[in-house]
């Protein structure tokens, strides 16, 4: 697993308050994770911060699951 | 009109978190004052406040995780907490659970907060300035409005019933508390989750209530001798923190399922000041007349008071005025009743205040034991009534009555009566 993989899922970890094991790639942040519309605008914050990148609002909403944003930050972080 | 009692309790104060272990030490005398040492206070005038004592739970301490899941109170401010706190305990003691549709409906939340997240808002306003609106969290407004403590408690408990905030300054938990028993006299519900919360210990609000020259800065190296209502060397309130809720219920209804009852509210009163922002009216008028409504209110007459617990924050002004009304009011019945301030202990707790103060009223009425006012040392006027300096008086309260009175000239008085 990458670096940026381990990162992303830490803070989906400790936003969510979930177990880890439940965070998978395939976890869709409201479906399987319980966070809420606003839950899941705190989670690409905190993934902005710890990546020092914007992620746009149009970006953002494609990112609905763990692996969604893996890919992106992976391509996008610097 | 329908016949309103309470049912249960629910608190976090400075002396304990519950309802029993702070009423144990408030009758022991102890207190709940100390230096601020959470943040820098070099620069303010007052250094002192009474703050809750955090723990893992054991030995009376507050250890937020047993009220709310962590990743729910990052996002709220303290009051919130507080107030999920006091609501659980209340309704627990209630043994009032509703789970039935109707059930749910029936039952309402009206919890207030005299200045809600204003801890957060401060933190968010800086936040703004040096990063940008970029970096606001979603839950910055949810967590700071007032009437979200209520919400979060209608949440939780679901309670699908009128849901409602009262925001008036260091009143608000006293109409807060009286407005809900309305509600269910009137019939809208069947039982209400009523109080109020507030988590106000800043460097913004020591600053802010230092500048209206409320605080006392005086005892800055002796922060259990700062609140000192009536006393000749009072310089100011004493800032505290907390939660007081009750859960009030229409009488059938809790005999109905057989629940314990502390006592009646039996009168509720409402004035304004009509006079300045922050000071009281210079002859007391609006607490004489607020205290007269609830009076007629109760069908009682004002003799019948055992017990008061007073407004008294210890401001040099606002002490003696309330005195003198309550003078005015029970007239040549002063001897035989006793008042005290048990800010002298807790400090003020703001929106809170009248929440708290109406269960001490509660529990004087119960246990037969009157709080003290501690640091009453040399009473600055001389009065019939019994201050009830520094030591508890066993004492049979049948009828107390709780002052409230709040920035903006808004003043609630309670009457309780002792359940039979």
């Amino acid at each position: 697993m990458s670096d940026i993989a381990d990162r992303v899922k830490k803070i989906v970890v400790e936003h969510l308050g979930v177990d880890a094991e439940k965070v998978t790639d395939n976890a869709n942040f409201i479906d399987d994770l319980g966070a809420d519309s606003l839950d899941t605008v705190e989670l690409v914050m905190a993934f902005e911060e710890e990546f020092n990148v914007e992620i746009p609002d149009d970006a953002a909403e494609t990112i609905v699951t763990v692996g969604d944003a893996i890919k992106f930050l992976e391509k996008n972080a610097a | 009109m329908r016949r309103v009692v309470v049912t249960g309790l629910g608190m976090v104060t400075p002396l304990a978190n519950g309802v029993e272990p702070t009423w144990a030490r408030l009758i022991e005398g102890q207190s709940g004052a100390g230096r601020v040492t959470d943040f820098e206070v070099a620069d303010l005038a007052c250094q002192i406040a009474c703050q809750i004592p955090r723990g893992d739970g054991s030995d009376g301490t507050f250890n937020p995780d047993q009220w709310m899941e962590p990743k729910e109170q990052r996002k709220v401010d303290p009051f919130i907490v507080y107030a999920m706190a006091a609501a659980t305990q209340a309704l627990d003691d209630a043994g009032w659970k509703p789970t039935t549709y109707e059930d749910q409906c029936a039952s309402g939340v009206l919890i207030g907060s005299g200045i809600g997240g204003i801890g957060g808002i401060y933190e968010a306003s800086a936040t703004l300035i040096e990063r940008g609106p970029r970096r606001i969290s979603p839950f910055f407004i949810p967590g700071r409005l007032i009437n979200l403590a209520g919400g979060y408690v209608s949440i939780m408990h679901g309670l699908k019933g009128p849901n409602n905030a009262v925001v008036t300054a260091c009143s608000t938990g006293s109409h807060a508390i009286g407005d809900a028993a309305r509600l269910i006299a009137l019939g809208d519900a069947e039982v209400m989750v009523a109080g109020g919360t507030e988590s106000p210990i800043n460097r913004l609000s020591l600053a802010g209530f230092a500048a209206c020259r409320a605080l006392s800065t005086g005892f800055n190296d002796d922060p259990t001798r700062g609140s000192r209502p009536y006393d000749r060397d009072r310089d100011g309130f004493v800032m505290g923190e907390g939660a007081g809720v009750v859960v009030l219920e229409e009488y059938e209804h809790a005999k109905a399922r057989g629940a314990k009852i502390y006592a009646e509210v039996v009168g509720y009163g409402l004035s304004g000041d009509a006079f300045h922002i922050t000071s009281p009216s210079e002859d007391g008028d609006g607490a004489y007349r607020c205290m007269s409504a609830a009076i007629k209110r109760a069908g009682i007459s004002a003799s019948e008071i055992d017990y008061i617990n007073a407004h008294g924050t210890s401001t040099p002004l606002g002490d003696e005025l309330e005195l003198k009304a309550v003078e005015r009011i029970v007239g040549n019945a002063a001897g035989k009743l006793a008042m005290s301030s048990t800010k002298s202990a807790i400090g003020h707790l703001l929106g809170a205040a009248g929440a708290v103060e109406a269960i001490f009223s509660i529990l004087a009425m119960r246990d037969g034991i009157i709080p003290p006012t501690l640091n009453l040392d040399n009473p600055s006027v001389e009065t019939a009534i019994d201050l009830v300096p520094h030591k508890a008086q066993r004492r049979e309260v049948n009828i107390a009555l709780s002052n409230s009175f709040g920035f903006g000239g808004t003043n609630a008085s309670l009457v309780f009566r002792r359940a039979a």
